[in-house]
């Protein structure tokens, strides 16, 4: 999964910070080298990057929510099984950019507060609801298929912990997707009635899905400064283009229909033009107006509170072993 | 006389790269310890970063339990990519 970077344009550069040591560090992230939690660092780059991986984290954990939706209605002990590993991958990596954040300087339970309270974001993606099991082809296929567009460059991104943390997420990334063109595959090539409901599916996560590479370019406050810094390796257009041209052929191939009447093949830019997004849905989603954004941050909250229990279990169980454990 | 406390060595072999275990060394605090894990494992060039740790902080899985540890893992092969067969012409999948 995936995150944008949504919120407006970090502050540039303050002029307060040691010229010297500012210069060596644009000079170390133009060569390509990494920077390392104990390196010096400009402050506009270590809030950006906390904000950015922790809405990365934020959308894993969030994105748990619509595909646990269906566990216990998987149509097969198989399908139960794949979607079981699939939301449990997403935990892990939830978990993998926490840490990766926290050597910021930020401790997870304040990004865990800030999600919960609604000041932090994550991917506008998860605020639409999974109505049907073919939406959970459609994620796998396309929201992941999104999300690893944009997390493979993001493997060689300036921060160390987060180049390595996305190492590890789209290696085991890779399932997901096709899995989940695997589930389409079989509906598309199942009964009139499959077939239609894997229709429908592409029909309601096509759009949200091109939105998830973030506000077209010329509207992108963030991008000059992040790809300067190296957070970001690709342009919003340029993932986007690349996730068009690879996913219609896709979506062919099992006789599905991608739903933009604008849709066409470019010869002479060897690519797809493709309609206007409703960027206005985009920012009303963002601004948590997305169909089910009060009950996804309603099912985090009392995942939290509710199981408080666990967390104060272990508390308890850890500290009667360490008193065993004086004792001996 | 008590030898020096035991701490392990990790070496970043270069940015971006995670520090690896390379071995341990004997000393009596944590500055001793980076100043002969540099002389004792980075003398030509190995790294650009160390770690220290002492070894007796380090809580280590029961080699001989690595069965009931690791086995669960292994009749889950739907976590790996290969399990889905996807038609050759199906590209960037």
């Amino acid at each position: 999964m995936y995150t944008t970077e949504l919120h407006k344009a970090a502050k540039s550069v303050d002029s307060i910070e040691d010229p010297d040591k500012l210069a060596a560090f644009e000079a170390r992230v133009a060569a390509d080298e990494f920077i390392e939690p104990k390196d010096w660092m400009p402050e506009a780059y270590r809030r950006t990057l906390t904000r950015q991986i922790s809405q990365h984290a934020h959308s894993e954990i969030v994105g748990m929510l619509p595909e646990g939706n269906w566990i216990a209605r998987a149509p097969s002990l198989r399908r139960k099984a794949i979607l079981l590993a699939k939301v449990q991958d997403e935990a892990g990596h939830g978990l993998y950019l926490y840490s990766a954040a926290e050597t910021l300087g930020t401790s997870r339970q304040e990004m865990i507060e800030a999600l919960h309270s609604g000041k932090a974001k994550y991917s506008t993606i998860f605020n639409y609801p999974t109505l049907t099991w073919a939406d959970i082809g459609a994620i796998g296929w396309l929201v992941d298929g999104a999300a690893i567009m944009n997390q493979v460059p993001l493997q060689r991104t300036s921060y160390g912990p987060y180049a390595r943390a996305m190492v590890r997420v789209c290696k085991e990334e890779s399932f997901h997707q096709r899995q989940g063109y695997e589930i389409m595959m079989h509906l598309a090539a199942g009964t009139a009635e499959q077939k239609r409901m894997a229709q429908d599916a592409l029909n309601r996560w096509w759009w949200p899905s091109l939105m998830m590479f973030g506000p077209p370019d010329d509207n992108s406050p963030n991008s000059a400064q992040s790809m300067r810094w190296r957070i970001k390796r690709d342009t919003n257009d340029e993932l986007r283009q690349k996730f068009v041209d690879i996913t219609v052929p896709q979506a062919e191939a099992i006789g599905l229909v991608v739903p933009d009447p604008d849709l066409r093949w470019n010869e002479a830019k060897g690519g797809y033009d493709f309609g206007e997004i409703d960027w206005d849905e985009f920012y009303a989603v963002v601004k948590g107006e997305g169909p089910v954004a009060k009950e996804r941050m309603k099912a985090r909250r009392d995942a939290w509170e509710k199981n408080a229990w666990v967390r104060e279990a272990a508390d308890a169980y850890a500290a009667k072993h360490d008193r065993k454990a004086r004792a001996a | 006389m008590n030898d020096w406390p035991l701490w392990e060595v990790f070496v970043r072999a270069k940015g971006g790269m995670s520090h690896r275990h390379v071995g341990s060394v004997h000393a009596p605090d944590a500055g001793i310890a980076i100043r002969h894990a540099r002389d004792t494992y980075t003398r030509r060039m190995e790294g650009v970063s160390l770690w220290v740790v002492p070894s007796a902080s380090i809580t280590a899985s029961d080699p001989a339990e690595d069965g009931p540890m690791f086995d669960p893992a292994a009749d889950k092969v739907y976590r790996h990519p290969t399990f889905y067969n996807i038609p050759d012409d199906i590209k960037h999948i």
